[in-house]
Parts: structure tokens; sequence; C-alpha cells
């Protein structure tokens, strides 16, 4: 396959002791090219974004008759009711996201390979940064206008949480979605793994959210909170992450 | 040594025993609730054997990823599991003590959500214990651990933002507590911390036993003992 073979070349190229640590530069470059054989796989099949799509237009509807989606107070609870979504759209594509690296033996050759296991994870999180951010600007026009949303308090910061929000859904994500693999059952074992760490950041997110949108309270608290836990997972993840993809 | 165990029973047996009769009739009646109060001996020491066993569940999975030591694993399993029971134990005598007092089984506040979080957290790392195979388990158990501990401050910081309705720590707190219920309340923790002690040695030598079973029977199918039929062993 042509994408994997960039990938395999820029590898080779900067092969470098990993016990002697990897200069910033090669590093980058596996990022890259990790990153940009996955943003063409998926270009080209499109598989995790359109299952997430579909995925969330369900829950979109399905909530909708839970309660009325057109009275005042619905602004209430949309907050809750996108992220939701998301949550579990996100959940689609992160299953995915090692599943693909598992035929052809891909991740037992990467680990041999002398790169740093942080690039690739680094590669996968932004990776799967990108298809869920697309999937959110895409469903973002669809909740508007089936839930008459309008942000009553400063809309711009919305994209702030989101961008932190959708972070700290995928750097986690990605991390146990590694881990899950390792595990009977794949599938299954993401959510599990995945939610009750999550549910600091997703209460934040939906807080923020909601404040931002009945304009009843200020979101400050929750987005400063959201940037420390993203900040925080993320350096514990790359440093961990090396060991759970040796593990054996 | 070998008589260890069993006095330790006995003891422990003795002092719960003790600390029930002192929690029942020597501690007095809150002048309140009146006796409703009184689960305060289980649930608050529950509550802290739980936090103590989790903490030391991080700390034995810091050791494994150091130092790839199986007793570390073993402790860390250990105390997971015995800290999930009595957390448990908090969350079900929580819901008993609330009806007559506030008059609702369950609210979302500061305390009561976080320790539900933390129990969820836990829960979900004996899934991976037992969903994971079994070569690989301490590795990813360890490392969920810590990712564990570390949301542990996030949840705490994020659920401190909705008010809360728990009574406050009566120890610290600047609580106005009678001695003797104090002295009741330790000598409960106390009773507490040795049957939790009890039970996870006993499930510790439950398990390293059975590691030592299946490390025997792994050789035996390397060594390819003829005593061994064909595919006796299916259930791992």
């Amino acid at each position: 396959m042509k994408p994997s073979a960039d990938a395999k070349r820029v590898v080779d190229t900067n092969a470098v002791d990993r016990t002697k640590g990897t200069p910033p530069a090669a590093s980058r470059g596996i990022t890259r090219a990790t990153l940009l054989k996955d943003l063409r796989l998926e270009w080209r099949s499109k598989d995790a974004i359109n299952s997430m799509l579909f995925f969330s237009l369900l829950v979109v509807v399905v909530f909708s008759f839970s309660f009325d989606p057109s009275a005042e107070e619905s602004r209430q609870i949309a907050g809750g009711l996108v992220w939701v979504a998301f949550l579990f759209a996100a959940v689609v594509a992160l299953n995915q996201t090692w599943a693909r690296e598992l035929r052809n033996q891909v991740l037992d050759a990467y680990r041999v390979s002398p790169a740093p296991a942080s690039a690739l994870f680094m590669a996968k999180t932004l990776g799967n940064f990108i298809f869920v951010s697309v999937l959110e600007a895409l469903m973002t026009p669809l909740f508007i206008i089936f839930y008459r949303l309008r942000a009553v308090g400063p809309a711009w910061q919305l994209l702030l949480v989101a961008a932190f929000g959708t972070w700290a859904l995928v750097v986690n994500g990605t991390f146990f979605a590694a881990m899950s693999i390792r595990t009977r059952s794949r599938e299954i074992m993401l959510p599990l793994l995945l939610f009750p760490i999550s549910i600091p950041a997703i209460l934040a997110m939906v807080q923020a959210t909601t404040a931002i949108l009945t304009g009843e309270y200020s979101a400050r608290f929750w987005i400063v909170l959201l940037g420390t836990y993203d900040l925080a997972f993320t350096a514990v993840c790359l440093l961990l992450f090396e060991t759970v993809l040796n593990a054996e | 040594m070998k008589y260890l165990f069993p006095i330790l029973v006995i003891l422990t047996g003795i002092l719960l025993s003790y600390a029930l009769y002192q929690a029942l009739e020597v501690a007095p009646t809150d002048q309140q609730q009146g006796d409703v109060y009184r689960i305060i001996y289980y649930h608050v020491p529950s509550a802290w054997t739980a936090f103590l066993l989790f903490f030391v569940n991080f700390g034995a999975s810091i050791y494994y990823l150091i130092k790839r030591c199986e007793v570390a694993d073993i402790l860390a399993l250990t105390t997971a599991e015995v800290g999930v029971v009595f957390q448990t134990v908090n969350l079900v005598t929580g819901p008993i003590w609330a009806r007559p007092v506030w008059g609702i089984w369950w609210t979302w506040d500061l305390r009561l959500t976080s320790t539900l979080v933390l129990w969820l957290i836990y829960v979900s790392y004996l899934f991976l214990r037992r969903f994971s195979s079994s070569g690989e388990t301490p590795l990813l158990a360890a490392v969920l651990a810590i990712l564990g501990a570390l949301c542990v401050p996030f949840v705490y910081f994020s659920i401190w933002f909705f008010r809360t309705q728990h009574p406050q720590p009566v120890i610290g707190g600047g609580g106005s507590m009678d001695p003797r219920m104090l002295h009741t309340l330790l000598l409960n923790w106390l009773a507490f911390l040795c049957f939790a002690f009890l039970v996870c040695w006993s499930r510790f030598r439950l398990e390293k036993l059975q590691r030592e079973v299946d490390k025997a029977h792994a050789m035996r199918s390397l060594m390819g003992d003829p005593e061994e039929p064909q595919g006796a062993r299916d259930d791992f």
C-alpha cells in the first residue's frame, strides 16, 4: 500500500536508537507521515466519518422523542445532549484507530522499529481530533436547526470549549483504544475504560456549553478546568504510551 | 507463622464485636438524629478504608511499572478488589442513612458524586483486569490505575462547583462531636482496617497460589508431560 510505504520511508531515514532519545525533527517526521497516511486512508474510505455522522444523527433523532426539542427549557439540556452525541460517535471512530494497524502486523512492525512510540500516539490523536472536529462542524448546524439553539452568552467561547473538549475525549480515547485492542471483546472495553476517566471532562464540557447557551453564568472556570485536564492527561498519556505499546 | 492467620482472625472477630457493642450501646444517642446516626460507625470507616486501599493500589501500580515485580501487581489487584467492596458498603449505607435524615435516598452533591465516580473508575479497572489476556494484564492495569489516580483531583474540583449537601467532615472540620462518639468511630475504623487487612491477606495468598498453579500447568504443557491429556486445560 502506498501510504504505508511513505510512513516506512520516513521511519527508515530517521532510524535512531530509541534508548538514546530521538531528535525532535525525526519525531515530527514520523508523526506527520503517520498522520498523513491516516488522513489519506480516511479520505479514500470515509469509514469513520460516515459511521460517526450517521450515528450522531440517530442520537439527535432518538433524543428528540424524550423531550420537546422546541421548548425554551430544552436549551438547558442541549449542551449535555450535543456532547453525549459526540462522545458516542467518537467511540465509533476511536475503535477503528488501532484495529486498522493490526492488519498485516503493522503495529508489530512499529514496535520493533526505533521510532518513538509517542510520535505514533501523537499522530493517531491528531488524526482522531481532526475526524471528530469535522464531525462536530458538520453536526452543529443540524443541532441548531433541530433544537432551535441560540447562544445567549459569548458564542466565541464555544469554539474554545469544542477544541478543549474534543481533545480531552480524543487523547484519552486514543490511549484507551490502544489498551482495549489487547483485551477480549475490544469494542465493549473502550467505553468501559474511557467514560469513567472522562467524567470530569464531560462534566466541564456540558457545563461550559450550557453556560454559554443560556448565558446564566460564566463558563470560565469550566474552560480552565478543561485546559488543565487536557494538559495533564496529554502529558501522562505520552509518557505511558510506550509501555502500553510494548506490553507483552 | 502458621498460626498467625487464625490468631489474627480471632483477634479481628473480637475487635469487630467490641466495636459493634460500642457503636450500638456505649456511644451516646445523637441529639437531633436519634439512633439513625449510628450507621456512621460503618459508613465512615468503610470509606476511609476504601480510600486507603486505593492509595495502596496506586503506590503498588507505580512500583510495578518501575520494578515489574509480581508481588506489587498482586497487591494492586487485591487492594482494588477489597477497596471496591468497602466502597460499595459506603455507597449502600449512605442512602440508608440519608432517607430518614434528608428525606431523599440520593443527591448529586460533591461527596456522593465523587465517591460514585471513584467507584466507577475502580470497577472499570477490575473489568480491564478480567478482560485482558493474562500476560499483559499487570502492565495495562498499572497504567490505568495511574490514570485513574490522576483523575481523582479533577473529579473533586469539577464536582466541587456544585454546592455540597453532605455533612462536613466530623474530624478536622471544626465539628463538635462527642468524644465518646469519636472514640467509637476510631475504634470501628481500627476494626475495619484489621478486617480489610485479613481479607487482603487471604486474597493475596489465593492469587499467588493461583498464579503458581497456572505457571505449573504452563510448564507441564511445555515439557509435554504424557500424564496430561490433550486439551484438558481449555479454561484460559
